[in-house]
């Protein structure tokens, strides 16, 4: 039974009395705004990709598939998930830390500009068909400079977020010594550590070769080096919004089925673990390149496969709260204990799903990382069917399960019965949709249909006519999925601005009353700093500096779409 | 840290699966040679045309049953293109690229592969199945994309 020990701080009372701060509020409205609103532009253009790939729908002469292609990647993988994170973590900080520092509250300002102007840059030339290169713009495809600038500029912008989060965090420790950072606070900076430190690769690629050499300045680049820094960022990224969902896994579910947290020792070890073994994971995107020999490669195997540890420690961690607050509200047997969670309320739903849906979306990730699998997925389907298990229903799904209370929370609106039921409605389908378009994608990339294609039947060749019937499943899935981004969109801005005043809380669950005792250590970012830098040096400076020595002439630009 | 039992047991078991992934990788690749393409060559991506042996690209045989596929890669073709190779010929794909990176896979087969500019590859595939393969680009290469692709013949 619940035997909570008061410990009400005075921040706890302010924050009860106050909710939160109004103007750390806006920024958490805006970041939030944008995201969703990047969700439903890059869900449409989802879905008429997904409708040309089935043969449905044949694209306009003025609009390439490609085009579409680029437009929805950026869109949904930097911009939907980056703002998500930064708007959810800042009002964490806030709400944890006491309010936002006003520098911190202006750097949160700053980012969102650099990033804004960042993105205009980055889509006028996607719009004007001069940098259909996709998300992952692999040279020598050279795009029109602005879209490199404007990446640059997002980049950047989300560096300014990085450093508001660590004088935020830097400052609550000062007037707190000794004392451990709050664990969403402590995720938050786990979060912007790997934010900064992931994206600096791909930072030189950008600034130092691709920039100068779209604009002219150097006639040829280095393409194995630029993919490799591309990847060293490019895995880093979606592993930030997976520990970013993880974090709620951790602390908000429990707190909304009316339980305590699992283990604050196993929490914040699961957390320095992905941290530390992160970038070096993007390296099994380049299983099958050239250039790298067969030592490095079965190296990177370990590599990457070590982030599975830290993932199926927190595969325990969850179920076993589920299960101990089951039991708690009366929950009996084997499986009668399933019985007591609560399955009606979307807060819950939606992350539960996203979590078991992690289980198949995991073990995907395990056969990629590792070497002679990889070969038969590589640039398949297959790795797009992954892709949506992973962004699409664990994180995603997860983003949507917080803003049934975030939103409300900043806003200071409440989540009626009825939202909650359309929250449910939504859930449900984005799930059957994820898995129809997603089932169909990993099978027919199991049979070879290749990735990142418009509608093709290769010359009607058998082969490729018997991947069809798996395509109309993925359109079908698509047309699911719209359906529920579009009542996604609707919930979010309906409890930004219209649901019924009053107090929302933010849901952070408290730990076991004889938990043990976290130490210390845990608290030194300084030496995971470093122990995670040791790593990226021994993933990278033997294949990079081979890469450099025995490089082959560069390549000039092309323009090939 | 305290652990539970059934904590123990699932990391035991999840650590041993980690582990065991990895043992089967390292046996398949250095006891069966089963490792995944990873030719260290280079070649001037702008000079692919004058440097052998792409000055010369096609099928050779270099052995009994045993032949070598000189492939070279370029918006949006592959040359050679559509060839016939006898059943249970071992043949050595050795391929680079003119432009940007492609993606080489013959379709229902275990060959895929990157396809660099400045670098070559090479993959070797025995063929028992007679029939007729599709050949195709897996890697975004421009607004042919869709199109890159050819056949050849097990007969």
């Amino acid at each position: 039974m619940e035997t909570a020990i008061p410990k009400t701080s005075f921040k706890d009372k302010t924050n009860k009395v106050l909710g939160i701060n109004p103007q750390d509020a806006l920024i958490s409205k805006l970041y939030m705004s944008v995201s969703f609103i990047a969700l439903l532009i890059g869900g449409i253009l989802g879905l008429v990709q997904g409708l040309n790939r089935a043969g449905l729908l044949e694209l306009p002469s003025w609009l390439n598939y490609y085009q579409v292609l680029t437009a929805h990647g950026l869109l949904l993988v930097l911009v939907f998930t980056a703002f998500f994170t930064i708007g959810y973590f800042y009002a964490a900080l806030s709400h944890t830390l006491g309010g936002l520092l006003p520098v911190v509250r202006k750097m949160a300002w700053v980012g969102f500009s650099l990033k804004i102007v960042g993105f205009v840059l980055a889509v006028v030339p996607i719009i004007m068909n001069e940098a259909s290169v996709m998300y992952t713009f692999y040279p020598p495809m050279a795009a029109h400079p602005a879209f490199y600038i404007g990446l640059a500029l997002i980049v950047v912008g989300v560096w300014v977020c990085a450093f508001g989060a660590f004088i935020q965090v830097a400052n609550w420790r000062k007037n707190n010594k000794g004392q451990h950072v709050p664990i969403l606070a402590y995720f938050a900076t786990a979060v912007f550590i790997l934010l900064f430190f992931g994206s600096v690769p791909v930072a030189i690629e950008v600034l130092v070769m691709i920039i100068p050499w779209s604009i002219g300045w150097v006639e040829t680049i280095n393409v194995m080096v630029a993919r490799t820094l591309f990847w060293a960022f490019g895995h880093t990224l979606v592993n930030i919004w997976y520990l970013t969902a993880v974090s709620a896994w951790y602390v908000v579910v429990p707190k909304i089925m009316g339980g305590r947290r699992w283990s604050d020792v196993l929490t914040r070890v699961v957390i320095i673990g992905l941290v530390v073994m992160n970038i070096t994971g993007g390296f099994h995107h380049q299983i099958v390149d050239p250039a790298i020999n067969e030592v490095v490669k079965y190296m990177h195997v370990f590599m990457s496969l070590a982030i599975g540890f830290p993932s199926l420690m927190t595969a325990f961690a969850l179920f076993a709260v589920f299960e101990r607050t089951a039991r708690r509200k009366g929950g009996k047997g084997l499986i009668g204990w399933w019985k007591k969670m609560p399955w009606g309320d979307v807060r819950f739903l939606a992350p539960f799903i996203a979590m078991v849906a992690f289980i198949p979306a995991g073990a995907g990730g395990i056969a990629q990382s590792t070497n002679q699998l990889d070969g038969v997925v590589h640039n398949t389907m297959w790795i797009v069917g992954h892709f949506h298990l992973t962004l699409g229903m664990s994180v995603a799904m997860t983003f949507f399960g917080i803003s049934y209370w975030l939103v409300p929370y900043i806003s200071k609106r409440v989540l009626t019965p009825a939202m909650n039921r359309l929250g449910v409605i939504q859930t449900i389908l984005w799930t059957v949709g994820m898995i129809f378009m997603s089932g169909a994608m990993h099978w027919v990339g199991l049979l070879g249909s290749p990735r990142r294609t418009s509608y093709t039947t290769y010359g009607d060749h058998a082969t490729a006519l018997s991947w069809d019937p798996y395509l109309t499943f993925l359109a079908v899935g698509g047309t699911l999925l719209i359906i529920a981004v579009i009542l996604q969109v609707y919930a979010v801005f309906n409890m930004m601005f219209f649901a019924p005043k009053g107090d929302t809380e933010f849901p952070i669950a408290e730990e076991e009353d004889n938990a043990t005792k976290t130490p210390y250590w845990t608290e030194r970012w300084g030496i995971w700093i470093v122990v995670m830098l040791i790593v990226v040096a021994m993933a990278y400076v033997i294949p990079l500096t081979d890469m450099i020595v025995n490089a082959p002439p560069g390549s000039p630009p092309f323009k090939t779409w | 840290m305290k652990m539970h039992l059934d904590e123990k047991i699932w990391l035991t078991l999840s650590f041993g699966m980690i582990m065991a992934f990895m043992l089967f990788t390292g046996y398949q690749a250095v006891a069966l040679e089963m490792g995944p393409p990873s030719h260290m060559e280079t070649i001037d991506p702008q000079k692919v045309d004058q440097t052998a042996p792409f000055d010369n690209p096609g099928i050779k045989q270099i052995g009994e049953n045993e032949y070598e596929v000189v492939m070279t890669l370029q918006v949006f073709s592959f040359n050679p293109s559509n060839f016939e190779i006898p059943a249970g010929a071992t043949v050595h794909f050795i391929l680079t690229s003119k432009d940007v990176v492609h993606g080489f896979e013959v379709a229902g087969t275990n060959i895929n592969t990157m396809v660099m500019p400045g670098q070559i590859q090479k993959i070797t595939q025995k063929f028992d199945k007679p029939g007729n393969y599709l050949v195709l680009c897996n890697e975004y290469c421009g607004a042919g994309h869709q199109v890159m692709s050819t056949t050849f013949t097990v007969k």
